[in-house]
């Protein structure tokens, strides 16, 4: 049934929902734990969300759907590598709660193209993020970016190889 | 994964070969009712139903309600938590490569 979602990610984070909120949507932030990507989606909904690689080019774009700080973004999700940029953008979908004195942050990735081939990319990256998000928020340390750099370019192989039999 | 509390659920939770089952049908298929879960499984239905309230304790399984219905996810989080807690960043690119062997070398012999 498509109002089912596709992916649904849980992650406890020993900070406050402004942090996690903040961390989420400030370039700055994101590129400190988000492998070096810059993530600008602070705007209200309606506006432009932007990811830009660490080498600057725009590597992901969409639209704000909802922005509710500090509990609640939506955006449009639209990966412009080669592979993946022909498919009708995705919802990724941020709840930001309190949790016995903790923030339980749920990601909901759904309501992708029939046939996508971005499931195996997302299914390695928001587990990446997330741990990478919750350390930098608790201890200020982020994870070692290279091994996502060797999944993303797998991906794009396997899905070039994928069209090559086709 | 500092907490060691929450390790500890996490392994107890994965230490089961019927859990770990829930989890790879999950993976399958994702967004799953008990109902749908129950099918083809050698296990009551208070069994699956128990298997899976320890894996919603232990993160690896967020359920989402939909109407009447509640659906399960596999969330690999708290699995990517421990690799990252135990595969340091030198590791990873020969484990990596180990893994693809063993998978190129199973894959002739089928």
């Amino acid at each position: 049934m498509s109002d089912k979602p596709k992916f649904v990610y849980v992650i406890y984070i020993a900070s406050s929902p402004e942090k996690v909120f903040e961390a989420l949507t400030n370039p700055d932030l994101t590129e400190k734990y988000w492998f070096g990507f810059r993530v600008a989606a602070a705007g209200p909904a309606g506006s432009t969300f932007t990811a830009r690689s660490p080498g600057g080019e725009k590597f992901n774009k969409g639209v704000i759907l909802e922005s509710d700080p500090p509990r609640r973004l939506a955006y449009t999700w639209h990966p412009q590598y080669d592979h993946d940029k022909h498919e009708r953008p995705s919802r990724v979908t941020f709840d930001i709660e309190s949790f016995r004195g903790q923030v339980r942050l749920t990601i909901v990735h759904d309501d992708f193209d029939v046939g996508s081939k971005m499931f195996e990319g997302i299914s390695r990256g928001w587990p990446a993020v997330l741990s990478s998000l919750k350390s930098f928020l608790e201890s200020g340390q982020t994870s070692d970016p290279s091994w996502f750099y060797e999944a993303v370019k797998k991906a794009e192989e396997e899905a070039q190889a994928d069209r090559v039999q086709a | 994964m500092d907490d060691g509390f929450k390790a500890d659920a996490l392994f107890k939770a994965l230490a089961d070969a019927s859990r770990r089952e829930l989890l790879d049908r999950l993976r399958a298929e994702n967004g799953q009712t008990l109902s749908e879960l129950c099918t083809r499984l050698d296990m009551t239905r208070q069994a699956v139903s128990k298997h899976l309230a320890i894996l919603e304790a232990a993160n690896l399984v967020p359920t989402v309600r939909r109407g009447r219905e509640k659906l399960h996810y596999l969330n690999p989080v708290p699995i990517h938590e421990i690799a990252e807690r135990w595969i340091g960043k030198f590791e990873r690119s020969r484990l990596q490569a180990l893994s693809d062997m063993k998978q190129a070398l199973e894959t002739r012999d089928e």
